[in-house]
C-alpha cells in the first residue's frame, strides 16, 4: 500500500506539473489578505499601545472605537455583498439617513419610550431601506441602468426626501430604552451594547455568504453572471435581492445610528459610503466582483478608526489619518490586484513563480 | 433505431441572412456525431436550437421520436440535454465543487436546508464521483477554476454536461483552446461520455480530432445537411470535400 502510493506521483509527475497549479491560490491569497490586514490592524492598535500606553488601550478607548465601527460595520456586510456581485451602493448613508427620520416620525407618532416603540421604529427603518435596496436591485437589474448610477441618483433622491420631510432640521425622538439600552448600553460588563447588535449582524453575513446558496450565488453572479444565467440562477432576482439585503441592513443601521446619536445627523454621512467601500476594499474584497469577505470588511473599517483616534491621542493632527487611509486603500489593493492576476495567469511561469508555495 | 433527437427541416433566418435553410441532423444513443461545415454553415445556430438557446423559425425537433418544444434552455435540460459552450460557462472564482453544481445545489436536511445551507460534503463526493469516473484530471476541488489550467477548466464543463445529462450532450468546439495532450482528454471524455449510452454531438474544426472521435459525422453547408458518413468509410479529404461543396451526397 504506502509501496505503491510511493511509486505513483512519481508516474503521474510529468503531466501533474502541466496540470496542476498550486492548489487554491486564489483562496490562499484571499486568506492571506485577511490575515495581512489583520496582522496591519494588529501592528497598528500596538503601536499606539506604545505610544500612549496609559490612554490608547483602555476599556474606555477601545469601547469608543468598537462603538464607533459598530455602524459602518453593520453598512459593510451589506456593501461587501454588493461589491463581490460586481456592483456598488452608494446609497447606503442616505438610506442610512432616510430611514432615522422615517422611524423617528414613526416613533414620535407612536409615543412612548419603551422597547415597544424602539422595535416599531427599527422594524419601520428596515423597511424603509429594503425600500430603497428594492429600488435600487430592481433598477440595476431588470433596467439595467449601471449601478454606480442608479445607487448615485438613490443617495441624492433619498437625501432629498429626508430633508423634505424635516424641513432640514435634525429630528431627536429616539426613545429613551433604545438610546440608553442600544446607543449606550452594555450587555455584559463593558462590552457596548451596539458591537453586540453589530456583531450579530456580521456573523450572520459571514455566515449567510459562506455557508448558503444565497451566497454561493453572490460570488457566482460577481464571477461570470452568464454562466450562473445558463446554469439556471436567477441573476436579476438575485441581484436584486443583494440590494434589498444591502439596503435592509442600511435602514438597520438608521435605527443604531439614531440610538448613538440620538439625531437622524442628515447632514452627518455625505462620506459614510465611501468610508464603508474603502473598508471593503482594504479587506480584500474585489470591486471586480466575484472574491470578498465579510470579515476582510470589518478589518477594513477598523483601520481607519483606530488611526484617526491614535493620531487624536498622540497629538497629530487628526487630518493625517485621511491622507494615511487613502494611501494604505490604495497600496493595499494595489499589492492584491498584483497578486491576484498572477494567480489567474496560474498555469503560466514567471511571475505567477514569485508567490508559488511549496506545497 | 430510433434517434434520441432528431431534427427535421429546420430554417432560421436573421434579417436577410438565411443561417439554417431546411437542415437536417440526427444522432442515437450512444454515438459521437460530428457536425462540421464552414464558418457560416450553421452549426451553432443549429446546435443553439437544438439546446434550446433559440428557437427555429420552421422545423421541427423529435425527441426519441416524440415532436418537442424547446423554448428555453430548461426545457433541454429537462429532458436531459446538456449543453458545453465554446466559452465554457464557467465561474472562474469559484470552485470546480461549485461550478458543478452551480444552480443545482444539494441542501442539507431539514431545516437548514430551507434556509438555503447547502450539503457540501455531498457535492463533493458527488463531484469526485463524476470526474473519477470520467477520468477528468481534476485534482484540486477546491481551488477557483481560474487558476486552473484551459484543459482542467474544459474537464470541469464535461463532465459537468456529463453528470447531469442523460441523453444528449451538446459540445461546441471543446478543443479549440487545447493543447495537444489536453485535447487527447478531452477526446477520451467524449468516448467515455458516450460509452455510458449518451448521444454527443460534436463541433470541431479540426478534422483529424473528427476522424479520431466520431461514429458518424454529418456536413453543414449553407444551412442544410449536405452529408453524412460513417467514419471508417471516409476520409478527411472527402469531408474537406463536402464541407466546400466539391461533393454533394447524402448517405444513408
Amino acid at each position: 500500500m504506502s509501496e505503491a502510493q510511493a511509486v505513483r506521483p512519481a508516474e503521474v509527475a510529468p503531466e501533474a506539473a502541466e496540470e496542476d497549479p498550486p492548489a487554491g491560490r486564489l483562496q490562499r491569497i484571499a486568506r492571506l489578505q485577511a490575515l495581512q490586514i489583520l496582522l496591519l490592524l494588529a501592528v497598528t492598535v500596538g503601536i499606539f499601545s506604545v505610544l500612549k500606553p496609559d490612554t490608547f488601550p483602555t476599556v474606555f478607548n477601545l469601547r469608543g472605537i468598537v462603538q464607533n465601527t459598530a455602524i459602518l460595520a453593520v453598512l459593510g456586510v451589506g456593501m461587501t455583498f454588493v461589491i463581490i456581485t460586481g456592483g456598488i451602493d452608494l446609497s447606503v448613508g442616505s438610506v442610512l439617513v432616510f430611514s432615522a427620520v422615517v422611524a423617528d416620525k414613526t416613533m414620535a407618532a407612536y409615543g412612548g419610550t419603551g422597547w415597544g416603540t424602539a422595535l416599531v421604529g427599527a422594524v419601520v427603518a428596515c423597511l424603509a431601506g429594503l425600500g430603497w435596496g428594492l429600488l435600487n436591485g430592481v433598477l440595476v437589474a431588470k433596467a439595467k441602468v449601471p449601478p454606480l448610477v442608479v445607487t448615485l441618483g438613490s443617495l441624492s433622491a433619498a437625501l432629498g426626501f429626508s430633508q423634505i420631510i424635516t424641513k432640514g432640521l435634525d429630528l431627536r425622538d429616539a426613545p429613551r430604552t433604545l438610546v440608553d439600552k442600544i446607543g449606550f448600553g452594555n450587555v455584559v460588563g463593558q462590552v457596548p451594547a451596539l458591537a453586540v447588535v453589530a456583531g450579530v449582524v456580521v456573523v450572520g453575513g459571514i455566515v449567510l455568504l459562506h455557508r448558503t446558496r444565497f451566497g454561493l450565488y453572490t460570488y457566482a453572479v460577481g464571477s461570470n453572471a452568464e454562466a450562473g444565467r445558463r446554469a439556471g440562477v436567477l441573476v436579476d432576482r438575485h441581484l436584486i435581492k443583494v440590494y434589498a439585503l444591502a439596503g435592509t441592513l442600511a435602514g438597520f443601521a438608521g435605527i443604531l445610528n439614531l440610538a448613538f446619536f440620538q439625531s437622524t445627523t442628515i447632514g452627518g454621512h455625505s462620506n459614510t459610503p465611501l468610508n464603508v467601500i474603502a473598508g471593503v476594499a482594504i479587506g480584500g474584497t474585489s470591486l471586480f466582483g466575484g472574491v470578498g469577505s465579510v470579515f476582510g470588511t470589518v478589518i477594513g473599517l477598523f483601520i481607519p478608526i483606530v488611526l484617526q483616534n491614535g493620531f487624536i491621542q498622540t497629538n497629530v493632527q487628526p487630518f493625517w489619518q485621511q491622507v494615511v487611509v487613502g494611501a494604505v486603500l490604495v497600496t493595499v489593493v494595489y499589492i492584491d490586484q498584483v497578486r491576484r492576476a498572477a494567480a489567474l495567469r496560474g498555469a503560466r511561469p514567471g511571475l505567477a513563480a514569485l508567490f508559488r508555495r511549496r506545497s | 433505431m430510433t434517434p434520441v433527437l432528431q431534427a427535421r427541416g429546420i430554417s432560421r433566418s436573421y434579417g436577410q441572412v438565411q443561417a439554417l435553410a431546411g437542415a437536417d441532423f440526427d444522432v442515437e444513443a450512444g454515438e459521437v456525431v460530428a457536425l462540421i461545415g464552414d464558418n457560416g454553415a450553421g452549426k451553432s445556430t443549429l446546435v443553439r436550437i437544438l439546446s434550446g438557446a433559440e428557437s427555429a423559425d420552421t422545423g421541427e425537433v423529435l425527441f426519441e421520436g416524440n415532436p418537442v418544444q424547446l423554448a428555453t434552455p430548461s426545457d433541454a435540460r429537462r429532458l436531459g440535454m446538456e449543453t458545453v459552450f465554446q466559452d465554457l460557462a464557467l465561474a472562474p472564482h469559484l470552485s470546480p465543487v461549485q461550478n458543478m453544481y452551480l444552480g443545482r445545489e444539494v441542501r442539507r436536511p431539514g431545516p437548514l436546508g430551507w434556509f438555503g445551507f447547502m450539503d457540501t460534503r455531498a457535492m463533493r463526493a458527488g463531484s469526485r464521483e463524476a470526474f473519477d469516473r470520467l477520468g477528468a484530471p481534476v485534482r484540486n476541488l477546491t481551488g477557483p477554476i481560474g487558476s486552473m489550467s484551459g484543459g482542467q477548466r474544459q474537464a470541469v464543463a464535461v463532465a459537468r454536461a456529463a453528470a447531469w445529462a442523460k441523453k444528449v450532450i451538446f459540445l461546441d468546439e471543446p478543443t479549440a483552446a487545447l493543447g495537444v495532450a489536453q485535447t487527447q482528454n478531452v477526446l477520451n471524455l467524449v468516448r467515455r461520455v458516450s460509452a455510458e449510452g449518451i448521444g454527443v454531438v460534436f463541433i470541431s474544426h479540426s478534422m483529424p480530432h473528427v476522424m479520431e472521435v466520431a461514429d458518424r459525422i454529418q456536413v453543414l453547408r449553407r444551412g442544410r445537411r449536405v452529408a453524412t458518413f460513417r467514419q471508417q468509410d471516409t476520409s478527411m479529404e472527402q469531408l474537406v470535400a463536402a464541407m466546400t461543396g466539391a461533393l454533394q451526397w447524402e448517405a444513408h
